[in-house]
């Protein structure tokens, strides 16, 4: 075999021309079998920051923080998911408050209220730590605007989706919105979703639910995460439920 | 009936069948979170020695689910191939497992035992194997499918070409499936998981994947992983349906959440069978299956998640199937936490299924939750060359951007067919020669556009 050159280990792919049509790997070329470095390491790249994403923490100072413009009393909670690996292998600690914050959700119930907003790292606390300030500096103000009473903000640790029914009942709330990290993809390692419940009560599931999913500024962006979010609270108060019977119609606003 | 061992001073016992088994599984999440794993390394000790005592005959008086309150356990019971079990009649699983793995159990004497091993007899002496054992032995079987073409055959490794799109944009598909055959990938089936399940949709993608087919001339087939009741709503309206595809699990609670019960997939297996598009061979369905999913159902009724696994095989099976796939890492870490555990999981299904005298792929891959990465998978992928697995995915550069996780890429497969060398299905082989996408040998092309590629690029401007 001859002495190898620079820039001939690995063949182009002929099908260069097809990547307009998909966001898939497809034409990434090949050594002998095997993927190209360069392909492979951008992969490892991916997987690295949706990983990285996955034991991300809560930034708990710089939302708290962020939190006081809304004039709000923002509480810390956390779930029976005493760490990752266990919220991970346990979904279902992580849909339950630790003792502590039951005690501090009694300590601030008070009267009956209309919307829990809970913020909960989920799979992703990046995603939140990045998202959740520019959406509610939209949400909050247009559903205090519509007279809708918010209650205080929960930030919490851990957290399933469902612990927003746990946390909306301690707090007598009509209806919960809970942003939570979703699962890492090798695309986007920070999508944050929106979950809404009318009536949140223990033991709803995902069918009592609306979601509004990829929220962050490459994929859905804020402006239209809230209008969606707003129309789906102003439908779940108009017919007394959420769920799968609550279709997503928002874009008949518009028409 | 109880069932007990003692280890020094300290006696194990075990309620039931059910309890047994599962204290006897290799440790995994979903036995945990279902409450019903071993206590410590001891206790699943002691379970398999108990286990490897209990006679094979007990399978066949003691169901774990009982009989009256669901139809897979009376599926097992009244399909039971007495004549076949006759063999292995008087053995313990313990010593069905030294059976197994002696040198004159021979692919032929498997093949003929098959339909006389229940899942559970199968889910029991896999708990007492190791992964040697798993491999061993499934290597040994042979389970051969045909529809366009000639699946399992020793020495022939397939993949299902997988051109997922997020919004089923058939340029979009059509690009990542034009690039999977030029990697020669796409023997065992083109199937596509489409973003939404409308008939209408579904149609589209089966017109599109069948002209490619027909134009280039291709012995393969395809499939929509749709809900079986679209694909008997298509089958009404004349399209173009290869194979019928459906999920499936081990327990009438979890097919009812799946939206199916037995009556219903025997209409579906009888409508596709009907249209005889099969050249040569009339294998029509498709099953995926995965441990945990009658966990995630609540349908699990205590049984582990291994053993639920096996008896969606005796569904599987009742359909003489092309393919099954257990997508075994798909469904997250509360279930298989890790590489050893998804490895672990795949070669017991793969194993059990071949036992059961199933065509078993393996869908080798894992979510960015799981403690797992390409190198596990490229563990498991050799592990399941070896072992003689039917086939696996091919998706363009492992990524599913439509289901967001991921598989074993086009040239993993390429992989494991050069390392272990293995060749595609033959009548699909010959296909890749004549269109100059790879050599006698099985490597492809370096210098030569292939024919395909030329006429594709014709197509694609107009």
């Amino acid at each position: 075999m001859d002495e190898v050159k620079t820039g001939e280990v690995f063949h182009d792919d002929p099908l260069h021309s097809l990547k307009q049509f998909t966001a898939a790997r497809i034409a990434i070329g090949r050594t002998g079998a095997s993927i190209p470095l360069g392909q492979s390491l951008a992969f490892k790249l991916a997987h690295a920051h949706a990983r990285d994403a996955v034991y991300s923490e809560l930034d708990i100072d710089m939302l708290s923080s962020n939190l006081k413009q809304f004039e709000l009393p923002v509480l810390l909670l956390h779930s029976k998911a005493a760490y990752r690996e266990q919220y991970l292998q346990r979904p279902d600690l992580g849909r339950e408050l630790d003792n502590n914050s039951v005690d501090l959700l009694k300590d601030h119930c008070h009267d009956k209220t209309d919307v829990a907003i809970i913020v909960a790292d989920g799979l992703s606390a990046t995603a939140v730590n990045h998202n959740t300030l520019s959406l509610l500096k939209i949400l909050i103000p247009q559903l205090q605007s519509s007279g809708l009473q918010v209650s205080p903000l929960c930030l919490v640790k851990q957290g399933r989706v469902a612990i927003a029914d746990h946390i909306g009942m301690c707090l007598k709330a009509k209806l919960s919105i809970i942003l939570i990290g979703e699962r890492p993809g090798l695309s986007a390692a920070d999508s944050m979703g929106a979950y809404i419940t009318y009536e949140p009560k223990v033991g709803l599931t995902d069918e009592s639910r609306n979601c509004i999913s990829n929220i962050r500024p490459h994929g859905l962006t804020f402006k239209a995460a809230s209008k969606k979010i707003f129309y789906l609270v102003q439908e779940a108060f108009r017919f007394k439920f959420s769920g799968v019977g609550l279709k997503d119609n928002a874009g008949h606003l518009d028409s | 009936m109880s069932y007990h061992h003692t280890i020094g001073r300290k006696t194990y016992r075990f309620s039931d069948l059910k309890t047994l088994l599962a204290k006897a599984s290799p440790h995994r999440s979903g036995d945990i979170l279902a409450g019903v794993a071993a206590e410590s390394y001891e206790d699943r000790v002691a379970a398999q020695i108990a286990l490897a005592d209990v006679p094979l005959k007990t399978f066949l008086n003691e169901a774990i689910i009982a009989y009256e309150h669901d139809e897979i356990t009376r599926l097992i019971i009244d399909n039971h191939d007495a004549i076949a079990f006759n063999l292995i009649n008087s053995l313990t699983v313990g010593e069905f497992r030294d059976w197994l793995l002696k040198d004159e159990t021979d692919t032929v004497t498997l093949q003929k035992i098959a339909l006389g091993i229940t899942p559970e007899m199968a889910a029991a002496v896999s708990k007492l194997m190791r992964n040697q054992d798993l491999i061993a032995v499934a290597k040994k079987c042979e389970v051969v499918t045909r529809f366009r073409n000639t699946i399992g055959l020793k020495g022939h490794f397939s993949t299902r070409l997988q051109p997922n799109h997020p919004t089923d944009d058939p340029k979009g598909i059509a690009a990542s499936m034009i690039d999977g055959l030029l990697y020669g990938s796409g023997d065992a089936v083109v199937g596509i998981n489409p973003a939404t399940d409308s008939p209408a949709e579904v149609n589209t993608l089966l017109m599109l994947m069948d002209t490619l087919r027909q134009q280039f001339d291709i012995p393969t087939q395809s499939c929509v992983l749709c809900h079986v009741t679209t694909t008997l709503e298509l089958i009404r309206q004349g399209a173009p349906v290869d194979l019928c595809f459906q999920s499936i699990g081990g327990t009438e609670k979890s097919n009812s959440s799946f939206g199916i019960n037995l009556a219903l997939l025997d209409e579906a297996y009888e409508a596709t069978q009907s249209l005889n598009r099969g050249t040569v061979g009339n294998n029509v369905m498709y099953f995926e299956t995965g441990q945990g999913s009658e966990l995630s159902a609540n349908a699990h009724h205590g049984v582990d998640q291994q053993t639920c696994e096996v008896r969606g095989y005796a569904v599987a099976r009742r359909y003489n199937p092309l393919l099954v796939n257990t997508v075994v890492g798909f469904i997250g870490p509360e279930y298989l936490y890790d590489g050893k555990q998804i490895i672990r999981a795949a070669l017991e299904d793969h194993f059990c299924g071949k036992l059961l005298g199933l065509p078993m792929g393996v869908d080798i891959c894992y979510t960015n939750h799981a403690e797992a990465d390409q190198d596990d998978m490229d563990n498991l992928l050799t592990l399941l060359g070896v072992a003689g697995c039917n086939f696996i995915m091919g998706v363009p550069g492992s990524d599913d951007i439509m289901l967001n996780y991921q598989s074993t890429s086009f040239h993993d497969a390429l992989y494991i067919r050069n390392v272990l060398g293995l060749r595609p299905a033959p009548e699909f082989e010959h296909w890749l020669i004549k269109q100059g996408i790879t050599d006698n040998s099985g490597m492809l092309m370096t210098q030569t556009t292939p024919h395909l590629l030329n006429e594709i690029k014709g197509l694609w401007m107009k």
